[in-house]
């Protein structure tokens, strides 16, 4: 076990109603829930692992893969929604080859979904790390993954 | 019991006080529909499809309402009908509907529960929904998983927690996306999962479900070949072929649950390997006889045997009869009392010792008491692996409550379980053992009336206690004092307890005093003869317990009546009319030895393998190469079969009657499921015609039932046991007489000692034979996969090979570290008897500087490496303990 996963050990008791806390932490400190951390949770809690799976994937907060150097959020607010994000993030992933909450296997891009993110007048719009991408249709998307 | 009087749907109704409304409802033959219930689990109420009326007012889930006298119930209201409605069709919306060709078809409680409430077609078209068709899951070789069938009733994940305590699976994500997963959704064969099928067995759709489709056309009730759990088992059959099986929930040793091997491992009765004709070696080459051909030159040689020069080795595989015969026939035909058995290489210790200490050398309780212990305590047994029905039983007397203390080198399964864990360095059980006793006797939680009045020899025993205090325990053990302590204090508090151990204990050149400090450990604590407590060896083979019983050991004849006791004997030649010898014969390990000198030179052997199971296997490799005659019964033409003169094809279990003995003394009746395959024939048949083509008398049974009329009436353990009342039940000796219902539990009154007493013995710490040095710096200890058994002759034939398919030595990361040796290459594996290669397994299972390997891989022979130093008492070589290096090949 690595000393992360002490230090987030040493602040709980290892009891089954620390679960959803201790993933919390975990989380924290990797950014996501690695299949080892979860695997440690699991003999630390005494809870069997496919009930921490269970768990951690019934909440939306918990990740499975680390974040990628790129970070995409689609937005999923209402304007969005009416304008066609479903469509948009359904071009994303099928470009990536990834679904919501998943990162590329070569780690370049995670993809998210998220609410609002304040530009309703440009809907449907994508965040790719810092920079919002607005009036996109799937057409547009291709576009912005052209480099590679 | 208590009942209380309830009314269901008009109906008066007695039932059981403690049963909830659906289990009356079901037990009287009103159907009320339910998914998510299984009798075997504890009711949720999530399917709410079991919806019920009380009492005019209110409604609610029969399946975990308790009934209470007075209660009117009723299974139907027009609401009760809407709900189940709206229920059902949710589910179906998103169900596939090809029925006919799902193989949960003849027993899906869907389409009953559809049918029952009537789906209309129309409005279900219009509720379908286009949904995603999720991968099936075939990764396991024997059944597959369809989510898209789930009805999410999550029966499959309580079985998988709460029967086999695996939890395999769990519900995971939520909503629409909802379903049954397991850890990261990986494929069954990369999951948990041991295969077991209980949850296959009770997924009440198609969604878990068997690969093999075909209906059985008949049915036969048997027991499981394998281990000495015993359980019961239905074998399907189809025209001549054994294509299923499945556990019998009437049965009370595993009330209807299995391993993996019991469910699935059946494919060796009909293999195309099977031997299906007599050989005779000619010029070095196996050829083809007829019966008349083998039986006569087997007879002819056999004639002309000096009873010194005649070895027999039995099988704990095979029935009590044949087993019986085996010895009848090496005592009585050929003079000699040399007939032993691979119980020499498992469970000699335990004979011995018990006998010693207890007058009796088995299970002293019985496996349904493991649930009601308050107290287990597990050394040297990988229960899960090695009896995988028994560890059910300790998980569920874990989840009742009871405390678990595992003694093992290893981090085996049960230490998940467990609340006290002691790694042990291999050998030192004895250290162990009594140091803990100590700790016991110093801090005053021994049970002084038990002792006073039960037990004798306790001075001496008391003054041997005094060598072993903490600081040398912890130094030979490598446990820590604090721990020993604790575990000293839970045993000898939480009672019941009881005490469960195997061949961790057995298999050592001090074997015979392990077993002994298993048994000073119960004495002293009281914990004997007493519902749940005990000293328990779980017996490996099928019948290993009904072999010993049987005789097929060189000391005594059936019932351990002992061949150089002056009365016995008579009692032996009168009734076999023949002169018979009353010098015991020479042992398993004894008789290889004595082939090197050329004192044996025939030997006949009976369903068993020394080439892979004997320790030291060079020796025996070149012992069977110096016999003159050698003769070989079996199923398969195993790797000892190979060095024989003449090969008789047996039938194997599926194809015979008889009767086997499990682990906890039951006797229960094996039948016949099909005719033998080929020309083979049932082992005691096999071994009458020797006899009678040898002009002997006493061997013309018809059938085995005949057998067992003779084993009774000269085993005084068995005198009780006819055919006819194993019918519908199995019966636990000491069963002496036909009013006898059997012996659950021994020594409740007195021990089976001459003195009616418990015996204590005073013991001294004897390190293992052959320790690690400079050459040699690593201990090798023995072990067993789940998947496999023994020499796996009747498992590498199908499905379990591919669940686990080659040898693998187990290293700690420390150890590979140091040696610069990667998981998943080829290693090999070095002592000084040998060398071995296998693939290297990198786990933190096994604990620094030692490894482990199983023997049931002919291509990876460890028993070439293992050391054949034995007991003195019990004659067993340790193959728990030998010292070996590991290399890059
Ligand atoms: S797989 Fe079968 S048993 Fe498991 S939840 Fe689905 S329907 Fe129920
Ligand atoms: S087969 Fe046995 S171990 Fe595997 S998931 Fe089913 S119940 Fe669990
Ligand atoms: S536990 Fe033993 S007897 Fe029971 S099914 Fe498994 S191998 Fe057969
Ligand atoms: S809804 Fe997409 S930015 Fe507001
Ligand atoms: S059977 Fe009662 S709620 Fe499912």
């Amino acid at each position: 076990m690595d000393s992360t996963l002490k230090n987030v050990f040493d602040s709980f008791q290892g009891k089954k109603e620390e679960l959803i806390p201790i993933l919390q932490k975990v989380q924290e400190r990797y950014g996501y829930l690695p299949e080892d951390a979860m695997l440690e949770v699991s003999r630390f809690a005494r809870v069997p692992e496919s009930t921490v799976y269970g768990v951690a994937t019934f909440y939306a907060q918990f990740r499975f893969t680390p974040i990628g150097e790129n970070r995409i959020m689609v937005c999923r607010g209402t304007a969005c929604h009416v304008k066609g994000s479903v469509g948009i993030l359904e071009e994303i992933e099928r470009k990536l080859g990834i679904k919501e909450g998943e990162t590329t296997p070569d780690g370049r891009y995670s993809l998210e979904t998220v609410a609002c993110i304040g530009c309703c007048s440009l809907a449907p719009c994508v965040m790719i790390n810092k920079k919002v991408h607005a009036n996109l249709t799937p057409q547009k998307v291709a576009k912005l993954f052209k480099k590679d | 019991m208590d009942t209380v009087n309830i009314v269901i749907d008009g109906v008066d109704i007695e039932t059981g006080a403690d049963k909830t409304i659906l289990e009356a409802a079901l037990d009287h033959g009103i159907y009320i529909p339910h998914l998510c219930y299984h009798k075997d689990l504890d009711p949720v109420g999530i399917c709410r499809l079991c919806m019920v009326e009380i009492d005019g007012r209110r409604l609610d889930v029969s399946c975990k309402t308790p009934v209470r006298e007075g209660m009117r119930v009723r299974t139907e209201t027009e609401e009760i009908t809407k709900i189940r409605r709206v229920a059902v069709e949710l589910l179906l919306a998103n169900h596939p509907t090809d029925c006919l060709s799902c193989s949960g078809n003849t027993k899906c409680e869907l389409q009953r529960i559809a049918s029952y409430i009537g789906i209309d077609d129309r409005r279900m078209k219009s509720l379908r929904r286009k949904t995603v068709t999720l991968p099936i899951d075939t990764s396991n070789p024997y059944f597959d998983y369809d989510p898209n069938r789930c009805v999410l009733c999550g029966i499959c994940v309580r079985t998988c927690a709460d029967v086999v305590g695996v939890s395999n699976f769990d519900f995971a994500y939520r909503g629409y996306d909802s379903l049954i997963s397991t850890f990261m959704g990986k494929p069954m064969i990369e999951s948990r999962c041991v295969s077991c099928g209980e949850c296959v067995a009770r997924c009440p759709v198609g969604a878990l479900r068997p690969k093999a489709v075909p209906q059985p056309a008949r049915e036969v009730r048997t027991v499981c070949p394998y281990c000495g759990v015993g359980c019961g088992i239905w074998l399907g059959v189809r025209g001549e072929t054994v294509i299923a099986s499945r556990g019998d929930p009437d049965n009370v040793v595993n009330k209807g649950r299995l391993c993996v091997k019991g469910r699935f491992g059946h494919e060796f009765i009909n293999h195309p390997d099977r031997l299906t004709a007599p050989l005779i070696k000619k010029n070095g080459n196996f050829e083809k006889a007829s019966w008349d051909e083998a039986l006569d030159l087997v007879a002819a040689r056999f004639a002309k045997c000096k009873p010194d020069e005649f070895a027999a080795l039995s099988s704990a595989k095979c029935t009590n009869e044949d087993n019986y015969i085996v010895q009848k026939f090496t005592r009585a035909v050929m003079g000699t009392n040399t007939v032993d058995h691979c119980a020499r290489l498992c469970h000699a210790p335990s004979v011995a010792g018990l006998a010693q200490s207890f007058g009796s050398g088995a299970m002293t309780n019985s496996i349904g008491e493991i649930r009601n212990a308050d107290c287990i305590f597990a050394i040297g047994t990988n229960t899960t692996s090695a009896h995988p029905v028994i560890a059910y039983e300790v998980k569920e007397a874990v989840r009742r409550g009871a405390v678990l203390i595992v003694a093992n080198p290893r981090r085996i399964d049960l230490c998940e379980y467990a609340q006290i864990v002691l790694h042990h360095v291999p050998g030192t059980d004895v250290a162990l053992l009594m140091a803990m006793m100590k700790v016991i006797v110093d801090e005053d939680l021994q049970d002084d009336r038990f002792i006073e009045k039960r037990c004798e020899n306790f001075e001496a025993f008391f003054e041997s206690l005094e060598r072993f205090d903490l600081e040398f325990a912890q130094k030979t053990t490598g446990v820590p004092k604090e721990l020993i302590c604790e575990a000293a204090r839970s045993y000898a508090t939480r009672k019941p307890g009881m005490l469960l151990y195997a061949m961790g204990i057995t298999q050592h050149t001090h074997g015979t005093d392990n077993v002994l400090a298993t048994s000073n450990i119960a004495l002293l604590t009281g914990n004997v003869g007493l519902p749940s407590t005990g000293v328990n060896p779980l017996r490996g083979q099928n019948n290993v317990q009904g072999a010993c019983d049987l005789g097929a050991l060189p000391n005594v004849y059936p019932g351990y009546q002992k061949v150089d006791r002056p009365q016995i004997h008579t009692k032996f030649e009168e009734a076999w009319g023949t002169k018979l010898s009353d010098k015991p014969g020479i042992t398993h390990t004894e008789i290889f030895d004595a082939i090197h000198d050329k004192t044996v030179k025939v030997l006949y052997e009976v369903g068993e393998n020394p080439a892979l199971s004997e320790a030291n296997a060079n020796h025996v490799y070149a012992a069977l190469e110096k016999l003159d005659f050698f003769v070989v019964q079996d199923i398969f033409l195993t790797e000892t079969a190979r060095y024989a003169d003449v090969v008789l094809p047996a039938a194997s279990f599926a194809e015979k009657d008889g009767t086997f003995t499990n682990t906890e003394r039951r006797v229960q009746r094996v039948r016949k499921a099909i005719n033998p395959v080929g020309d083979s024939k049932p082992d005691w048949l096999i071994t009458c015609l020797i006899a009678k083509r040898m002009k002997k008398h006493g061997f013309d049974f018809d059938n085995p039932s005949q057998i067992m009329e003779e084993i009774a009436s000269l085993t005084p353990s068995y005198g009780g046991i006819t055919y006819k009342r194993l019918d519908d039940r199995g019966l636990q000796w000491p069963c002496p007489n036909t009013d006898s219902e059997g012996t659950p539990m021994l020594h409740s009154e007195f021990f089976a000692t001459v003195t009616g007493k418990g015996k204590f013995m005073p013991l001294q710490y004897k390190p293992s034979y052959e320790l690690p040095d400079e050459e040699y710096p690593l201990i090798l200890t023995t072990e067993r996969s789940l998947y496999h058994f023994h020499t796996a002759t009747m498992t590498r034939k199908g499905g379990l090979e591919v669940l686990r398919k080659c040898e693998l030595v187990e290293m700690n990361p420390k150890d590979a570290g140091t040696l610069g040796l990667k998981n998943g290459e080829t290693v090999r594996v070095v002592s000084r008897r040998g060398e071995v290669n296998a693939t290297l397994l990198v786990t933190d299972i096994s604990p620094v500087g030692v490894v482990s390997m199983t023997f049931h891989f002919a291509e990876s022979p460890t028993n070439v490496l293992t050391s054949d130093a034995i007991d003195p008492v019990a004659k067993i070589p340790e193959t728990k303990v030998c010292a070996v290096r590991v290399e890059r090949p």
